[in-house]
């Protein structure tokens, strides 16, 4: 079967951001968004998501590679001072390039 | 005089975690329980409310509100000069103790039922009262002398105003208010009867995640401690004045005494990481809750009471 080359963002960071990045990646033009409550270490020390103030989240956005990086460079001058924030880009296939 | 076996709860949770087992509650307990207090603490207040006349009781307001926003500017200072913090760490620490903890109230409520002392049943208002000034005069210490940066006061609103914690109190409160004990009987034993056995579940976590944050005092240091347990005894203190000042019973000023120690580690935690996101995060939690939350459900109630008997004592 084939396949249509698409972006999948990754941004792993606080929960208090949420609201603000569904927001945000939906105007920086992406059609929709997953997220997860995750858990974790990293530089900022370990994440165990055992309190409400303390929480990490998953946000997953597939879109095109203009749209990824649109919302790379915007989440990267916002946030990355203040806030623990992880993000990548992979190249994936989607089967309904439509949809994305 | 024996510990209350909430407080033992809490020591079992504070054991749990240094012993490094793998006890949790289920994240949706957790959350179950919360919602359980915040309603069952509104209800309890609102029932009262409606017997209360309003002459007495908005003066009071007025009064705690006041509090809530002269507290916060005492500490900043403290936190500035003593603890060498800089604008923003201090800001969001000061708005920690200004704002107040539910669980450290539902704990004096308890305590006080142990040892039959009567306050003022309508004294969950002023938990909703005490919550949000101290957010906001932190959030204005932070800004302060920074221009460049605009203040989103509406999502902030939303964030501080409709959080869980003001929306089930005042939703309580109006509840019971408007519905009255007749209407509210047959749900007492959920909501009145049980509190304390779901409070007791609740410290059980609530240990568990204070002791967490103990290896981060460790990195952050001795100021921290000496902070999270001198500041508390300091706002008791003007608490209790407070209370009598404005004619509170010796219960009523135990709490308020209580409210004014306790600091807060869910709404101003969410606020400030919004409002002041350079301020780092584990150093207001770690002072928090865990320095100030334990020290003063172990330690401070009691010693709040007394301070109470002091200041009532003609």
């Amino acid at each position: 079967m084939s396949t249509h080359p698409r972006k999948l963002v990754v941004i792993i960071t606080e929960s208090a951001l949420e609201q603000a990045l569904a927001r945000e990646v939906i105007d920086l033009g992406a059609h929709g968004y997953t997220i997860a409550d995750v858990r974790g270490r990293g530089s900022q020390g370990t994440r165990e998501a055992a309190w409400e103030a303390d929480r990490n989240i998953r946000i997953e956005v597939i879109c095109d590679e203009q749209v990824a990086q649109r919302i790379a460079q915007s989440l990267r001058e916002k946030y990355y001072d203040d806030f623990a924030m992880t993000l990548y880009i992979a190249d994936i296939g989607v089967l309904r390039p439509e949809k994305f | 005089m024996g510990l209350d076996p909430v407080v033992l709860f809490f020591l079992l949770g504070v054991a749990a975690r240094l012993l490094r087992t793998d006890l949790r509650l289920p994240e949706a307990l957790y959350e179950g329980l919360s919602i359980y207090l915040l309603l069952a603490i509104g209800l309890k207040g609102g029932v009262e409310l409606a017997r209360q006349p309003l002459a007495t009781v908005l003066p009071q307001s007025v009064a705690v509100v006041l509090l809530g926003l002269a507290l916060p500017l005492l500490a900043f200072p403290v936190l500035r000069r003593i603890g060498r913090l800089d604008r923003y760490d201090a800001a969001a620490i000061a708005a920690h103790y200004g704002s107040v903890s539910m669980v450290t109230y539902a704990v004096a409520v308890a305590y006080l039922g142990d040892i039959g002392v009567d306050y003022e049943p309508y004294l969950p208002l002023f938990v909703v009262l005490l919550e949000v000034p101290g957010i906001v005069v932190g959030i204005l210490l932070a800004k302060l002398g920074e221009p460049t940066r605009r203040i989103d006061w509406q999502s902030l609103a939303h964030e501080v105003l409709l959080g869980r914690s003001i929306l089930l109190l005042s939703g309580g409160l109006l509840i019971g208010w408007i519905a009255g004990p007749q209407a509210l009987a047959p749900q007492a034993q959920l909501f009145f009867d049980l509190f304390k056995g779901v409070l007791a579940l609740f410290m059980l976590e609530m240990g568990i995640v204070a002791a967490g944050r103990i290896r981060e005092l460790r990195r952050t240091g001795a100021f921290l401690v000496a902070f999270g347990t001198l500041v508390p005894l300091a706002f008791a203190v003007i608490g209790a004045f407070t209370g009598r000042l404005i004619g509170l019973s010796l219960g009523g000023t135990t709490l308020l005494a209580t409210l004014a120690a306790s600091a807060s580690y869910i709404a101003a935690p969410a606020a400030m990481r919004i409002a002041v996101p350079q301020a780092n995060p584990s150093l207001s939690l770690a002072a928090a809750l865990g320095v100030t939350f334990p020290f003063n459900v172990v330690i401070g109630i009691a010693f709040y009471h007394w301070l109470a008997t002091q200041v009532h004592a003609p």
